[in-house]
């Protein structure tokens, strides 16, 4: 695969290298920087947990889902109901609110995985309207336009640096299982059925239900990113679900590297912090989504970690020859070059 | 319900109907040929209305407007295949995602130039009249999108079964590359047709400024409403887009009466019905 040939490329300590400085970053944070970076900070996490499990359908599956908010609607909307009208506790509720998001996917992805291309983005569109059509319809249970406010934090959680150490501690959790299910053989089925849906049912795999269970998989860590939005906002209307919020998520997946974990939070990062700074000077977001969008397909089809990849190709070839007593030959750095020089 | 109203109803159902259908024939078209997922569909719709607005108030004339909304339309969509979706032929992800930019930016850019309150089109002397039908009086405007929407149609099938070109673009639908290979140029061909979707998208959105008006975010909520046309009827067939439209038109009209609460719902419950019981639409053909 054309992204994940950069985490192969680049040696295991300069991964742990990088990974580590993240966390030291991300666990300094809130000591370093103002209230409002560490609440733009938050929402990289759960925008970025959005995003990762749009990736592991769309990016690893190789079925874009475009409905994905919709699910995200469904576990912020069941936990907003559950704490603020019935004042369940926030445990009971977000269990509730997964279980409830998990059962939906199920039906959704029931319905989806049976078809592909240009079928699967059109009825996940719909699948996802829906759920905005009963938030935007349903005032006695939704609040309609109004939505439902006055959900609370969980009771540890209820300042801002608080609730940013919590998100990140829920993300950490939900990226490493991520991590660890796309390296099983379960993750690796799922990226041989993106590359070859008849190859791998010649192979005598159950293609449908492995899709059927990547969509479920993944509307649950999308009904977990939803947990996050509600409480981080205390608020959730049906703005947030739309195709719109969709299609934002789908960008960051895009726009960061799809088929890798860490290509979705790069450009959850950078739509998020696009977004909260630039709406400070322009009004004009939509357009600039949009353009964002146009550019990326057009000019940057791996994203910014395909960009990442091919410069440090580039860096890493230019290094071996200019030093070639180092290494007696170039170092092939991409599995292209190492097939075309059959090393 | 008494039968005046279940008259109503129905009447209101067959005429959003038909507005639906204008907007779907042309998404079904582009992706019966061109396999592409307009989703800017929505947005064309909106931006022609817009223009039919612009020009009515400019011009005062109402058939000015409507086939100015079409061309105006049609040339976008010229340019936005040339310079954008040809970039991308073929890839099914790419084109969606440009797709949904170019929604994105034709939607802020109507926001910013025709402002956030809904606008609706005046219509014309007769058009503006009500007749009595079935026992009620009906405004003659709607009948009046009933008979284009049947025009469209007729004109349709004659395109597709009786010309050269409709033989042509079922011949491209097949197989492209045969096509090609007979020396008939695909890419124009894909270029006339998205414009010809882009202008029946123009047409709708005129009728529909006067009929629902125009208001940021009608493109989407008209394109979820096309899109449940087109996976009921099968995406691609244009029978499929006449029967989804009526089902569609008509659903939304009982449930609005009937089960406000749950409007969008009841749109969905029978396209999931149905899409359990065949996944490419009632009239869809898998290629």
């Amino acid at each position: 695969m054309r992204v994940a040939a950069f985490a192969r490329s680049t040696p295991l300590p300069w991964q742990l290298a990088l990974l580590g400085c993240g966390v030291l970053v991300a666990v300094a944070l809130p000591y370093l920087t103002s209230s409002f970076y560490v609440s733009v900070a938050t929402q990289i996490l759960f925008f970025g947990l959005l995003a990762m499990s749009i990736d592991l359908l769309g990016g690893y599956t190789g079925h874009m889902p475009l409905g994905h908010a919709g699910l995200l609607g469904v576990s912020a909307y069941t936990m907003g109901y559950l704490v603020s009208r019935l004042h369940w506790g926030w445990l009971q509720a977000a269990g509730a609110a997964l279980a409830l998001t998990v059962l939906v996917s199920v039906l959704f992805g029931f319905l989806a995985v049976r078809t592909r291309g240009i079928f699967f983005v059109m009825i996940t569109m719909a699948e996802g309207m829906l759920v905005w059509g009963l938030a935007y319809r349903w005032a006695s249970v939704t609040g309609a336009e109004n939505g439902i406010r006055g959900i609370a934090r969980p009771e540890f959680a209820t300042l801002y640096w608080q609730y940013y150490y919590f998100a990140l501690a829920v993300f950490a959790v939900c990226a490493l299982l991520l991590w660890l299910l796309v390296r099983s053989p379960f993750g690796l089925t799922l990226q041989g059925i993106r590359e070859s849906e008849s190859r791998m049912r010649t192979l005598g795999y159950n293609v449908t239900l492995h899709k059927l269970l990547a969509f479920t998989i993944s509307g649950l860590f999308a009904g977990v990113a939803g947990l996050l939005y509600a409480w981080y906002n205390q608020y959730i209307s049906p703005s947030a679900i739309n195709i719109g919020a969709s299609t934002e998520g789908i960008l960051m997946v895009v726009l960061g590297g799809a088929g890798t974990l860490l290509g979705p939070v790069l450009g959850a990062a950078v739509i998020v912090a696009v977004k909260n700074l630039l709406s400070m000077y322009v009004a004009r977001w939509p357009t600039v989504l949009g353009l964002i969008f146009i550019v990326v397909v057009l000019f940057a089809k791996d994203g910014i970690l395909g960009i990442a990849r091919r410069g440090w190709a580039r860096w890493r070839q230019n290094r071996a020859v200019r030093a070639p007593t180092v290494g007696a030959r170039p170092v092939p750095a991409t599995d292209e070059e190492r097939a075309a020089t059959g090393g | 319900m008494t039968a005046d109203t279940f008259a109503l109803h129905f009447l209101n159902g067959v005429t959003f109907g038909a507005l639906l259908f204008l907007l779907a024939s042309g998404f079904t078209l582009i992706f019966g040929l061109m396999r592409i997922t307009n989703l800017s569909h929505g947005g064309l719709y909106l931006v022609g209305g817009y223009i039919g607005f612009s020009l009515l108030v400019v011009t005062g004339n109402f058939w000015l407007a409507l086939v100015g909304a079409g061309l105006a339309i049609a040339a976008l969509g010229l340019v936005v295949e040339r310079l954008l979706l040809r970039q991308v032929r073929g890839q099914t992800d790419p084109e969606v995602l440009l797709t949904l930019g170019i929604a994105f930016v034709l939607g802020d850019l109507a926001l910013a130039i025709w402002g956030g309150d809904p606008l609706t089109i005046r219509t014309p002397g007769l058009l503006r009249e009500s007749v009595s039908l079935f026992g009620i009086t009906y405004p003659v405007f709607r009948l009046f999108v009933v008979a284009v929407g049947i025009c469209i149609a007729l004109a349709l099938w004659y395109l597709m079964d009786r010309t050269r070109l409709g033989a042509v673009i079922r011949a491209g639908v097949d197989d492209r590359e045969m096509v090609d290979a007979m020396g008939i140029d695909i890419q124009v061909l894909f270029n006339r047709v998205f414009a010809f979707g882009a202008f029946l998208a123009g047409l709708a959105g005129l009728l529909g400024g006067a009929f629902l008006a125009l208001y940021p975010g009608a493109d989407w909520e008209i394109l979820l409403l096309a899109i449940v046309v087109v996976i009921i009827g099968g995406p691609g067939s244009l029978t499929g887009a006449v029967v989804g439209s009526l089902t569609v038109g008509l659903i939304d009209a009982f449930a609005k009466a009937l089960v406000p609460d749950l409007l969008y719902f009841t749109l969905f419950a029978p396209m999931v019905l149905i899409l359990a019981w065949r996944p490419y639409g009632l009239l869809g053909r898998v290629s």
